[in-house]
C-alpha cells in the first residue's frame, strides 16, 4: 500500500478550522443553556398553609432549618421545589436513537480509519 | 496529575515530548485523588435532590463500583499502552482515529467543565462567607480561572506539588469532621434517625435512585486521569493498578463518611441544593473551628482541582494538534517555558464564558455528559483491546481479572446513568450528543484528510486479529 502523504494546511485554512471548532463548542454548550433546555425540570407544588408541619418537617428539621436562617415562608421554595419524574416516551426513543446512532457512527467509521491506519502500518515492513 | 504532567513538558525538546519514569504508586494515588476530591465538597449532593438522601448512598456505593470496574479495565489497557494521553491514546491503537478524537473531546469538554464547576464553587464560597451585599462571584471566578492558567502558562511544578499538600489538607478536613461530630453515637450532634425517616428517605421511590446516579457520578469523576501518568511511571504495571485502587478506596472512604455526616445534619431538601454540604456541616456542629476549616478546605479542594484541569484539558487539546487531529497551530511548546501554552490560552475563554453564563449543576452535567460518553467507550474498547490482542499475544503490564465481567458491570451502569441524566436533563444529554455527531461528522469527512495514517500505530505489537 502506498504511504498516504496528507496535504499541509495553510495559515487561513488553520484559522477556519478553528473558528469551526469554537463555533461548535458554543453552540453546544451555549445554545441549550440560551434556550433554557439545559439545567433540571423541576417545578414547585405551591402550598397555601406555609408551616413546617405542612412542609413535612419535623421538629429536628424545622431547628435545623432555623438554624441555617430559613423561615417556613422562605424555605417553601425550596422544599415544594420537586422533580416530576414522568417518562416522556418519545423524547426517551429520540435521547436513545441519538446515542446509538452515535456510537454506531463512531466505530464504523473509526474502523475504516484504523484499516488504513493498520495496512500502511504494517505494510511498510 | 499536574505533576505528572510538568514531567513531561520539563523534559520537551522542540515538538517532540520525551517522557521522565520518576513516577511511584503514591504520585498515581495523589494524581487521581487530587482532582476528584472537590466532588465531596460540592455536587455530589445534588443525587440528593434528584432521589432524597438515601438514594445517596446508594448512589455512592453503586456508582462506586462503576469507577472501580472503570479503574481495573483502565489499569489493564494503560500498563499495556503506556503512552502519554491516556485513555486518547488507547482509542488510537484500538479503536481508530475517529474514536481517538472524540475521546480527546470527552476529556477535555469533562475536565474544563470542572474547572469551571470548580471555580463557580470558590467564587460562591467566598461569596457566602463575606456576607456583603452586592458582591458578586465574577471577580473571583475570574481571578480564579486567569490566575491558574497563568500558572499553568509559565510551568507549574512548584504549583502542582503544592497542589498534592492542599488536596491532603482537604482530605484531612473531612476525616477531622468525621471524628469531631462523635460518629458513633446518635443525638448529641448527628440526628440521622430523625432526617432520613421511612417517610422521606426515598422520596421519590426507586425511580429516584436511578435519577440520582447522574450527580453519584461525581463522588469520583475523573479517577480515571491516573492513566494519564502511564508513560511517567517507573513500573506501570505496579504502579498503575496499585496507585488507581488505592485512590478508590480513599474516594469510597471520604464518600461514605461525607454522606453519613451531611445526612446527619441537614434535612435533605436543604442538602439536594446547597452549593457546600461539608462547609454547612461544619456550621451546622457549631464549632467555629470546624467551621473555619471547612471553609478553607472547600476551597482548597476547588482550587487543586481546577489547576489539574486546566493541566488535563489543555495536555489533551496539544495532543489533538500534535497529531494533528485539530490545527497543528494548537501543538506549539512554549520556547522558554515548556508548556503548551496556546492550548491553555485557546481553552481560557471558554471556560470563562460557561463560569459566567451556566450555573453550577448544570456544569456539573456538561462534565459528567462527556464522562459518561467517555467511560461507555472503555467498556467496548477493552471487549476490542482483548480481542484484537488476546492474552498472550502481546506483553501486558496488568490483566484485570473476572473478563469480562466489569466490562459488562459499567455498560449497564453507563445505561442505567444515561437514563438517569434523561430524567431531568434530557435535553442536555441530546444537545450534546448532536455536538459529538456533527463534530465527528466534520473530522471524518474533512479533517481526517490532514491525518498521517501509520504514524497513528506506535505501539511495538504485531498486526491486530482480524485486520
Amino acid at each position: 500500500m502506498s504511504r498516504y502523504t496528507p496535504p499541509e494546511q495553510g495559515k487561513a485554512g488553520q484559522i477556519f478550522d478553528i473558528v469551526v471548532v469554537v463555533v461548535a463548542i458554543f453552540v453546544a454548550l451555549w445554545l441549550p443553556l440560551k434556550l433554557g433546555l439545559a439545567g433540571a425540570a423541576k417545578s414547585i407544588d405551591a402550598l397555601d398553609a406555609k408551616t413546617w408541619e405542612a412542609l413535612g418537617q419535623n421538629p429536628t428539621m424545622a431547628s435545623i432549618w432555623e438554624k441555617l436562617g430559613y423561615t417556613p415562608e422562605t424555605a417553601h421554595d425550596i422544599i415544594q421545589n420537586r422533580f416530576h419524574y414522568i417518562i416522556d416516551w418519545p423524547t426517551l426513543i429520540i435521547m436513545a436513537a441519538v446515542l446509538i446512532g452515535y456510537f454506531v457512527f463512531l466505530f464504523r467509521a473509526s474502523d475504516r480509519e484504523y484499516r488504513d491506519v493498520i495496512n500502511e502500518k504494517f505494510d511498510d515492513k | 496529575m499536574a505533576v505528572a504532567a510538568e514531567t513531561i513538558i520539563t523534559a520537551i525538546h522542540g515538538d517532540r515530548v520525551s517522557l521522565l519514569r520518576v513516577l511511584g504508586p503514591a504520585h498515581v494515588w495523589a494524581l487521581g485523588v487530587g482532582i476528584v476530591l472537590v466532588g465531596e465538597f460540592t455536587g455530589w449532593n445534588f443525587s440528593a435532590d434528584k432521589g432524597g438522601a438515601l438514594a445517596a448512598l446508594i448512589v455512592c456505593w453503586v456508582v462506586g463500583l462503576l469507577y472501580t470496574s472503570v479503574a481495573m479495565i483502565d489499569s489493564e489497557v494503560t500498563s499495556t499502552v503506556a503512552a502519554a494521553g491516556g485513555q486518547y491514546a488507547q482509542a488510537k491503537h484500538i479503536v481508530g482515529p475517529l474514536m481517538a478524537f472524540n475521546v480527546a473531546l470527552f476529556l477535555v469538554f469533562a475536565y474544563t467543565m470542572l474547572e469551571v464547576s470548580d471555580a463557580i464553587l470558590l467564587g460562591d464560597t467566598i461569596v457566602a462567607k463575606a456576607g456583603v451585599e452586592g458582591l458578586t462571584h465574577n471577580s473571583f471566578i475570574a481571578a480564579t480561572i486567569v490566575v491558574l492558567a497563568w500558572l499553568n502558562y509559565r510551568g507549574v511544578l512548584m504549583t502542582l506539588n503544592v497542589n498534592f499538600v492542599i488536596t491532603a489538607i482537604a482530605y484531612v478536613s473531612i476525616v477531622i469532621l468525621f471524628f469531631s461530630v462523635s460518629p458513633w453515637t446518635q443525638g448529641a450532634v448527628l440526628k440521622l434517625n430523625e432526617l432520613v425517616t421511612p417517610g422521606n428517605a426515598l422520596p421519590y421511590g426507586w425511580i429516584g435512585v436511578i435519577a440520582a446516579f447522574q450527580f453519584g457520578i461525581w463522588y469520583y469523576l475523573g479517577i480515571e486521569g491516573t492513566t494519564q501518568a502511564a508513560e511517567e511511571v517507573r513500573s506501570p504495571a505496579r504502579s498503575l493498578p496499585y496507585g488507581t485502587m488505592a485512590g478508590m478506596i480513599t474516594l469510597l472512604i471520604a464518600a461514605a463518611m461525607t454522606w453519613y455526616v451531611c445526612a446527619s445534619l441537614m434535612p435533605w431538601e436543604y442538602l439536594g441544593i446547597t452549593y457546600y454540604p461539608l462547609w454547612d456541616a461544619g456550621k451546622l456542629t457549631g464549632s467555629p473551628l470546624l467551621e473555619n476549616l471547612l471553609f478553607i478546605a472547600t476551597l482548597l479542594a476547588a482550587l487543586a482541582s481546577a489547576n489539574g484541569c486546566i493541566n488535563d484539558a489543555a495536555r489533551a487539546w496539544f495532543s489533538l494538534g500534535r497529531d494533528r487531529y485539530l490545527p497543528t497551530w494548537f501543538s506549539a511548546v512554549h520556547p522558554k517555558y515548556r508548556t503548551p501554552y496556546r492550548s491553555i490560552l485557546f481553552l481560557l475563554p471558554i471556560a470563562l464564558a460557561f463560569a459566567f453564563i451556566a450555573d453550577l449543576n448544570q456544569a456539573i452535567t456538561f462534565s459528567i455528559l462527556s464522562g459518561v460518553l467517555q467511560y461507555t467507550f472503555m467498556s467496548i474498547n477493552i471487549m476490542m483491546f482483548r480481542k484484537k490482542w488476546p492474552l498472550g499475544t502481546i506483553r501486558r503490564g496488568y490483566t484485570h481479572p473476572f473478563h469480562p465481567l466489569p466490562a459488562i458491570v459499567l455498560f449497564c451502569l453507563c445505561v442505567v446513568t444515561f437514563f438517569a441524566i434523561f430524567l431531568g436533563f434530557g435535553s442536555q444529554l441530546i444537545a450534546m450528543t448532536i455536538f459529538y455527531f456533527l463534530i465527528s461528522l466534520w473530522f471524518h469527512f474533512y479533517r481526517y484528510r490532514y491525518v498521517r495514517r501509520g504514524d497513528q500505530f506506535t505501539m511495538p505489537w504485531p498486526k491486530p486479529q482480524g485486520y
